[in-house]
């Protein structure tokens, strides 16, 4: 391992991280892409516990990346559930809109 | 360089390279085509890093399920994604500038903690003589059996909401009626009618 460090694996995540908030704020209008950044974000969070994991000699970093894949799997369930039943409600995807939906 | 700072940055740039197409990509369907990309590479990442069972279960969970939904979806909703997009330059400025920031001060951190990078040689969480699958089922099923459990709960519940958001309640529902099938009988079932020639019913 020569070279390829913590650090770099570090840096990765927060390269992938910065992206998926910058999806957030690019496609605003978007929400399927929205949650795609979301993914992406927790997969930056996965790759830093596993780096973590692995760098540190502590297997409890998989563990909890384990959780966090559960957590994002369950997310993305629930969130294309809502955008369908949302789509089918008002006959689209515009998150301007959402705000209307209270009360 | 060795074989495998190679294979880091190869699959750290394409999955960067992705990962920044999932969000600037027109289509939809692109999107999570280059989402599954990233996840692969990702998935390399992890190997790279000795942790085989966690890489593996990204493909299976993210590639073999998540992105399957995500295509389902994009796939179904008939949506003008033209429209949707129109915005895009609108908050490229803002974006760009929350997310350098963020990007900047994450570096500084990381910059920071550096010294504890370099120490252990050889990246493994796994003990010698085990399979990283078995180690982590170790530990997994033992000192942590209650997040596992919770996370099994957490995966039942998103089933059942999920059902129940998107199950449409039919308003006439052609459902069998077992007790009124029992109840019938030859006389209200058969009527005999006596049909006289060259006449229809």
């Amino acid at each position: 391992m020569t070279g390829i460090g913590l650090t770099h694996y570090l840096t990765l995540a927060a390269i992938l991280f910065t992206i998926g908030v910058f999806g957030i704020f690019l496609n605003r209008k978007n929400v399927i892409i929205i949650l795609m950044s979301i993914e992406l974000m927790l997969l930056a969070v996965n790759i830093n516990l596993v780096a973590f994991s692995a760098f540190l000699g502590d297997l409890v970093g998989q563990v909890f990346a384990l959780l966090v894949l559960t957590v994002a799997a369950g997310e993305a369930a629930i969130g294309l559930a809502i955008l369908v039943v949302y789509f089918r409600n008002r006959g689209g995807i515009a998150v301007e809109d959402v705000s209307q939906m209270k009360g | 360089m060795t074989l495998t700072s190679l294979a880091f940055y190869l699959f750290a740039s394409v999955s960067v390279a992705s990962a920044f197409m999932v969000i600037a990509a027109r289509n939809p369907v692109y999107s999570v085509l280059f989402l599954i990309l990233t996840f692969f590479n990702s998935a390399g990442l992890f190997i790279l890093m000795g942790a085989e069972f966690l890489a593996l279960i990204l493909v299976v969970v993210y590639v073999g399920a998540v992105a399957v939904l995500f295509l389902f979806v994009v796939m179904m909703l008939d949506i003008d994604f033209a429209e949707l997009s129109e915005g895009f330059l609108q908050y490229l400025p803002i974006g760009a500038t929350v997310g350098l920031i963020l990007l900047l001060e994450l570096l500084l951190v990381f910059g920071a903690s550096s010294r504890l990078a370099d120490s252990n040689p050889l990246p493994r969480a796994t003990p010698e003589g085990m399979t990283n699958a078995e180690a982590l089922g170790r530990v997994l099923y033992t000192d942590h059996i209650y997040y596992f459990q919770a996370a099994g709960a957490i995966l039942l519940v998103a089933m059942i909401g999920a059902i129940v958001l998107t199950l449409v309640k039919s308003n006439n529902p052609r459902r069998q009626n077992i007790a009124e099938q029992n109840a019938r009988t030859k006389e209200d079932g058969v009527a005999l009618v006596d049909v006289k020639p060259g006449q229809g019913l």
